[in-house]
């Protein structure tokens, strides 16, 4: 059953050959033998879910159930959940039990799939190994002294685990393929607005964008089609019609013309990673598909916009965490300023303290032209050369990540290799493009390879039927990590 | 002149939405704090802003009625602060691009002293903007402790900026009295100065004739026009005094006391705030189309500018009256009904007994037009039995008098009182040749080039008349005979 997919768990629990309740049990069970050492879930409520299983199975009997009903769903802890901790990895929430449901999870609600849980996340989802998580880290299900990848790197590792069937992520640059490439499972961050952020905590606002992770691109599809359509509640949430993402799977790969960056393959990239990435192209053309080189000239300066605009929003969205409504609020404190002054600095942890400060500082009079706008106008320049390279080419393949998963502690001190984590990936954010990772073969340290694929404004379709024949002809996806 | 005052006033200006700017959450006045804050009001991690259209109608009202051009596309931008009633820890405001530009508005100054006359002036809109309003601070709620009530967060304003074109504090009330009745008579905003409904800051420098400039200090929130009129004088005068006491004005944000009738500052310019405006990527920018501005158009009223010019070309009105008429909606509604009664040949008797008797009654009463106890129709019926002769001007006030306090029919108010004049010549002739023979001497002494006495005859007929005699036909009949 664990490593069934959501389309095989779906037609067992319809056909009564087992039972949400006991599917639910089945990775709690799981939860509760591996999560000391994984650290992948922050929040489990066994009860919660457990009676969130029990409806699903009364839907069952009822035969109104529908795909998901009765699949047990991590759910990243950014998600506002009501009645449930909801953290965002932070010590400023340590304490705060949401009033709400976030429009993600009203909808899996809907659904009828359990919330398995809250999975860790780098703190306020700032961060690529999940070091910053005021929880601790996440550990690597295939290595646990490497990093899962971040900032959804407690989903991904719950993923690979097979600790849910399958998880929510957001990725602000990267958050989701990063840990999906480095903990060798699927993740895909849809077009900018396809997914409502109502209630999904805020880092930066333009950038921010929810999506599923989980064993294949078939199961990505049926997650997406519960996650997205319109929310009056998201300003920036996307009129359009509902869509099946599961339609296009099918389709054969002829004539898929492949865009392969110059720049995605040039200093930086580890060599192992480069020679995955390049196998899995050739099997696209087995596939029949041909490739055509492309240029993304203005990608170089993606990390250093990126690092301008999203510390810039998170600057002015982690404000209202200032101790006065609910949260973290300082145990001394001698006046306001004071109040204020010692919630944050107690309240947050370093990478956070650092981007507000970055943010802070691009946003002040006199800086504010020379940073921020700047950055707006590179950005806008970025999603150019995409809207130029789809004239050559369907999709765009490279590296997710320019390595496979680093220890834990290897990049701590130096925040900048840090940032270099997500070099593929933040252009897509800056862009507002879909992309996604699947896994593509193993390292030399015999980790996970991501293959990043990025599709062209509302091809998300489009990139899980690449997906999922790429999936069809090769095991990577399901392969499992050792020993769980 | 020795000194030149110049003020510039920017008004917020709460508008009269039922919900607020960014949330459904209910704007009315007066509930126990805090049951209006909803989730967007207190700021919850994860909410986001929608915009309420009802306001945006009511920015487009205002721009259209200043004659001012409304941008195609305007922006929100996030003003960042902290203070704990502001639960974002940023106000949602627009800076760059507002959504009213340039307009005008055309004032009656009514000079404060001395014996000047009225005249006209126009002052420029600089601009107008949409905004959230903050939360209130409730100091001393318990024991040493702020209280924050989130009822009134979020809250739409319309912050109208003018030039600085206003040189007494004549001219800035006259202006801010303009205003006011502009937002109400458009129906934007109540105007309930006492509930914060209308709020003025007032920037405030003085100069040499000739010279550029000086340093202007703003007295913020000043919610009374006799504060302003007050506070205004206060600071010109200390302005002037500490310059010529060798001083310099420091650029300054001032409170005014209206217990001490003094202003005292609250923050020099070192302690400004670097507010780190940027736009706010929750929402997207601001699209009026022409369609939308010619719907909000075709439900504008006739305009007071409108009216006034319409009162002086058709009714021969002056622009003082024209001007006084239309200081609320009210009153102009009362007088154009008081004229469709009695005919445009009788608006200036209308114009009169409302600006005066009926205006002095109101003020004696502490009434505004709106609560007038004697109806429009009751008025005109009133005005209808001057201008047709049946009563004098002092029988109507008569007539008034009874109307007010009791209500009623005015025909039935003269029959009752008696008060129907005596216009029957044969019997007005008569009156006069008693009075003649009875006062042989002076009589004598009137034709012997003694004018003055002309009145004495007057009031002696008016008095054998018992009051009732119609003061144009005897004063005819009393100069044919005298002359005789």
């Amino acid at each position: 059953m664990l490593n069934h997919s959501l389309q095989q768990q779906g037609d067992a629990l319809r056909a009564k050959k087992i039972s949400s309740v006991e599917l639910t049990q089945l990775y709690l069970d799981r939860i509760a033998t591996h999560n000391p050492v994984l650290n992948a879930f922050v929040t489990v409520e066994s009860a919660k879910s457990l009676a969130q299983a029990k409806a699903a199975d009364a839907q069952l009997a009822a035969g109104s159930a529908q795909a998901l009903t009765g699949i047990p769903i991590a759910q990243k802890d950014i998600f506002c959940a009501q009645g449930w901790r909801t953290t965002c990895g932070s010590k400023m929430l340590d304490n705060f039990i949401s009033p709400y449901d976030a429009h993600v999870i009203t909808q899996f609600n809907n659904a009828g799939a359990v919330n398995l849980g809250k999975t860790n996340m780098d703190e306020f989802a700032m961060g690529s190994s999940n070091e910053t998580s005021y929880f601790g880290p996440v550990r690597n299900p295939w290595d646990i002294k490497a990093v899962p990848g971040g900032s959804s790197g407690g989903a991904a590792a719950a993923v690979a685990a097979r600790l849910c069937a399958a998880a929510t992520g957001t990725d602000t640059g990267g958050s989701i393929r990063q840990p999906a490439a480095l903990c060798g499972v699927t993740g895909i961050k849809p077009t900018y607005g396809t997914v409502s952020r109502y209630g999904m905590i805020a880092f930066a606002s333009s950038l921010d964008q929810a999506g599923p992770m989980a064993r294949s691109a078939e199961d990505c599809a049926l997650m997406l089609n519960v996650m997205t359509g319109h929310d009056p509640r998201d300003s920036t949430s996307l009129v359009r019609d509902k869509e099946d993402y599961t339609r296009e799977l099918n389709k054969p790969l002829a004539g898929l013309r492949i865009g392969l960056p110059r720049e995605f393959f040039a200093e930086g990239l580890s060599q192992d990673v480069g020679q995955c990435v390049q196998a899995a192209v050739a099997e696209y053309q087995k596939l029949g598909a041909t490739v055509v080189e492309i240029s993304l000239p203005n990608a170089k300066l993606a990390v250093p916009v990126y690092y301008v605009l999203a510390p810039a929003e998170a600057s002015s969205n982690l404000s209202r965490f200032d101790g006065v409504r609910y949260g973290y609020r300082a145990p001394d404190y001698t006046d306001l300023t004071d109040m204020y002054e010692k919630t944050r600095a107690q309240g947050f942890g370093e990478e956070v303290k650092r981007r507000i400060m970055i943010g802070t500082y691009v946003l002040s009079h006199g800086y504010y032209d020379a940073y921020y706008l700047q950055a707006q106008k590179i950005r806008r320049l970025i999603a150019q050369d995409f809207t130029e390279a789809f004239k050559k080419c369907d999709v765009i393949m490279g590296p997710t990540s320019p390595s496979t998963a680093f220890n834990l502690g290897e990049k701590g001190d130096d925040p900048v290799q840090m940032y270099l984590s997500d070099i593929y990936t933040i252009a897509v954010n800056l862009a507002g493009l879909p992309g996604m990772s699947i896994p593509c073969g193993t390292g030399a340290n015999a980790m996970p390879v991501g293959l990043q694929i990025i599709g062209d404004y509302f091809k998300e379709a489009q990139m899980l039927n690449v997906a999922h024949q790429y999936q069809l002809a090769t095991d990577w996806h399901s392969r499992a990590p050792q020993g769980l | 002149m020795k000194w030149e005052i110049v003020i510039g006033l920017e008004v917020h200006t709460q508008l009269s939405t039922n919900t607020k700017i960014f949330s459904g959450a209910s704007t009315a006045f007066g509930a126990e704090p805090n049951t209006q804050a909803d989730a967007v009001s207190i700021a919850l991690p994860g909410v986001l802003p929608v915009l309420n259209k009802g306001a945006v109608e009511r920015a487009i009202k205002f721009g259209l009625a200043v004659g001012a051009h409304i941008a195609p596309r305007s922006v929100f931008a996030r003003k960042n602060y902290f203070y704990p009633d502001l639960p974002k820890g940023y106000q949602i405001s627009q800076m760059d691009l507002p959504v009213v530009g340039k307009g005008a508005l055309t004032i009656q100054v009514e000079p404060l002293s001395g014996n000047a006359k009225p005249y006209e002036k126009v002052v420029r809109i600089t601009r107008a903007h949409l905004e959230e309003d903050a939360g209130k601070s409730v100091h001393g709620a318990a024991q040493s402790m702020t209280g924050i009530d989130l009822n009134r967060a979020g809250t739409p304003l319309l912050e109208i900026v003018s030039e600085p074109d206003m040189s007494s504090a004549a001219e800035a009330v006259s202006y801010a009295k303009t205003l006011h009745s502009l937002v109400r008579w458009i129906g934007i905003c109540d105007g309930n100065m006492q509930e914060g409904s209308f709020r003025c800051d007032v920037n405030v420098s003085v100069r040499r004739p000739g010279e550029s400039l000086g340093t202007r200090r703003e007295i913020k929130n000043l919610n009374s026009f006799k504060f302003m009129q007050q506070a205004i004088d206060y600071e010109v005068q200390w302005q002037i005094d500490t310059i010529e006491n060798g001083g310099k004005v420091q650029q300054a944000t001032i409170l005014f006391n209206p217990d001490t009738g003094e202003t005292r500052s609250m923050r020099s310019k070192e302690d400004a705030h670097d507010y780190r405006y940027f736009p706010d990527p929750d929402l997207l920018p601001l699209d009026i189309s022409p369609a939308m501005i010619e719907a909000v158009h075709a439900t504008m009223p006739e305009l007071p500018i409108a009216k006034q010019a319409r009162y002086t070309d058709e009714f021969g009105l002056s622009a003082y009256d024209a001007s006084s008429l239309t200081s609320s909606r009210e009153m102009a509604e009362f007088f154009d009904a008081g004229v469709a009664m009695v005919g445009a040949a009788n608006a200036k008797l209308c114009a009169n007994w409302l600006i005066g008797e009926v205006s002095a009654q109101l003020n004696r009463d502490g009434l505004d037009i709106a609560q007038c106890p004697i109806s429009a129709a009751q008025f005109g019926a009133m005005l209808a039995r001057i201008a047709d002769g049946t009563i004098s001007n002092s029988g109507a006030k008569e007539v008034f008098r009874a109307l007010w306090s009791e209500g009623g029919d005015a025909d039935a108010i003269i029959e009752a009182k008696g008060l129907k004049q005596v216009s029957d010549s044969g019997a007005i002739e008569k009156i006069v040749d008693e009075v003649m023979a009875a006062n042989a001497d002076k009589v004598a002494e009137y034709r012997s080039g003694k004018d003055k006495l002309f009145g004495f005859f007057v009031g002696a007929a008016m008095k054998a008349s018992q009051g009732k005699a119609n003061p144009a036909q005897l004063n005819e009949v009393l100069k044919k005979k005298l002359a005789g």
